[in-house]
């Protein structure tokens, strides 16, 4: 588990990043940290490998204070995923995910032979191996990031806005893998991003976070669609304003579920109210008309 | 033509000594600028005092610093060490530079990865910035040895042997095709070396070349 305990960062000039921040995160789940850019939550995540130390509080990993423990060795056992990759350009793919076992001093067979092991888990051509970064798509790119982050086999993945460069597509594909994978190893996951719907899509937990870093609202995704803590909260996920509000319109192939300005976000699924305990709608008139 | 037919052992010895004084001060030109680029990169504050100081080097006359220089280094004006600690001089007063340059360049968010993924401080500058800083560097290099090798003809003044010398001597006894000779090595000479570096930036940055699947 990951506990952060009455955190604060201020900087010289004044600035305070963040201003007292506790929270837990379970081993084996999905913490996302969700809030517009400045709000603190990039710096949160590098606290956790030293990155980044706090100038009030502690940060603790389990039974350690990270402020004890040696930073090198601490990074190398925690998964680090950026926003566009942070690929070594000048290294093939197979290199880029071995790199922390070299770095450990794994032989590079070994290393190489785990590194194409991974990217069976993320999805990647095992034709890629020999490419550089550069040759590579945005989205194949995070793939690799992704695969280099969990090389070292870490109990914790710290993941920064790593889907935020790749387009709509691309991305959801990658939110998918990642929750995909995740199902099957448990990593501790810290995942950042300003996007809400991803948060929904991959948090156990959610965690909106205002300016300096003040909590919002921590709860499960669930709970914060349904019982947003306050406005503010509630403005962010969109269920004061109108993205989260969802209608039944009828149309001619069934109903569509719309927001409050009317766009389509989706289908209602077939016996889904009945499933719910609801009773049927009757079939919806073709004319438009409920 | 005769002139240079007649005489080709002697361009063939004159090129070597000049390669013998060039390259040790390209390579001691770089490797000295190594530490001081990396300081001036990496504190901001002293990169004008220093990457000035550097550039003014270039603005001494070539002449008198071979005349000046052995009273404070202790050497003969003729010795070889004279030559290739002045070539040195103005090979880092272009290096100093260029090696900062080249470091600053590297792309930060490459950096910071580098530590995220526990590149301890000195590991990182030696396999992650040293070599993305390459090309740059290269750029650097490719200009301080042609220069360096235009330069060390100047020596020949002093009567240090070098391709110079067939400038010198040409002159004096009224030769032309020796003068012509002189300047036609030094040229191929600089061309020379300054294909060898290509080569080797090739080799050395194959990741460089990669083109984009795209």
């Amino acid at each position: 588990m990951i506990s952060f305990k009455n955190v604060g960062k201020s900087y010289p000039d004044g600035t305070q990043a963040v201003r007292d921040f506790s929270l837990d995160m379970p081993s084996g789940q999905t913490t996302v940290l969700v809030g517009s850019s400045g709000c603190g939550k990039t710096t949160l995540l590098r606290m956790v490998n030293k990155m980044i130390t706090p100038t009030s509080g502690s940060v603790w990993i389990d039974d350690d204070d990270v402020a004890t423990l040696a930073s090198v060795p601490l990074r190398r056992r925690i998964g680090y995923v950026m926003q566009n990759s942070g690929l070594l350009p000048h290294r093939r793919v197979i290199d880029n995910i071995a790199t922390v076992p070299l770095l450990n001093g794994v032989p590079k067979a070994q290393a190489h032979s785990r590194a194409r092991d991974l990217m069976d888990l993320v999805g990647l051509d095992p034709n890629m191996a020999a490419r550089y970064p550069s040759q590579l798509s945005g989205g194949q790119q995070q793939r690799v990031g992704v695969a280099r982050g969990l090389a070292a086999d870490p109990n914790i993945l710290l993941m920064d806005e790593p889907f935020g460069a790749v387009d709509p597509l691309v991305r959801a594909d990658l939110q998918a893998e990642l929750v995909r994978i995740q199902r099957e190893l448990h990593k501790t996951i810290v995942f950042v991003t300003h996007d809400i719907s991803e948060a929904l899509a991959l948090g156990d937990q959610i965690v909106i976070l205002k300016k300096g870093a003040e909590i919002g609202q921590a709860a499960s995704p669930q709970q914060v669609v349904a019982e947003p803590a306050d406005q503010f909260v509630a403005d962010f996920i969109g269920v004061g304003r109108r993205s989260l509000n969802l209608h039944l319109q009828p149309s001619a192939s069934g109903y569509l579920v719309v927001d409050d300005s009317g766009r389509p976000t989706g289908r209602l699924a077939p016996g889904s109210l009945s499933a719910a305990g609801l009773p049927q709608l009757a079939a919806p008139d073709p004319s438009g008309r409920p | 033509m005769t002139w240079i037919l007649a005489n080709l052992d002697l361009i063939a010895a004159r090129t070597l000594a000049h390669l013998a004084l060039s390259l040790p001060a390209i390579v001691l030109a770089f490797v000295l600028s190594l530490p001081l680029g990396w300081f001036a990169a990496r504190y901001t504050w002293s990169r004008l005092g220093v990457l000035t100081a550097f550039g003014l080097l270039y603005a001494v006359p070539s002449l008198p610093l071979f005349i000046v220089l052995p009273t404070i280094i202790g050497v003969g004006v003729r010795d070889a060490a004279n030559v290739v600690a002045a070539l040195t001089l103005y090979g880092m007063a272009l290096m100093v530079r260029a090696t900062t340059d080249a470091l600053v360049s590297v792309d930060p968010a490459i950096r910071l990865s580098a530590t995220a993924m526990g590149y301890s401080g000195l590991s990182r500058f030696v396999t992650v910035e040293l070599p993305l800083a390459g090309p740059v560097l290269l750029a650097g290099l490719r200009v301080v040895s042609v220069s360096t090798i235009s330069l060390v003809t100047v020596s020949g003044l002093l009567g240090v042997n070098n391709l110079g010398l067939l400038f010198t001597d040409g002159f004096q006894r009224g030769i032309l095709a020796e003068v012509l000779a002189g300047i036609g090595a030094v040229v191929l000479l600089a061309l020379a070396v300054d294909g060898l570096l290509v080569l080797i930036g090739r080799a050395a940055m194959p990741w460089a070349r990669a083109v984009r699947a795209r």
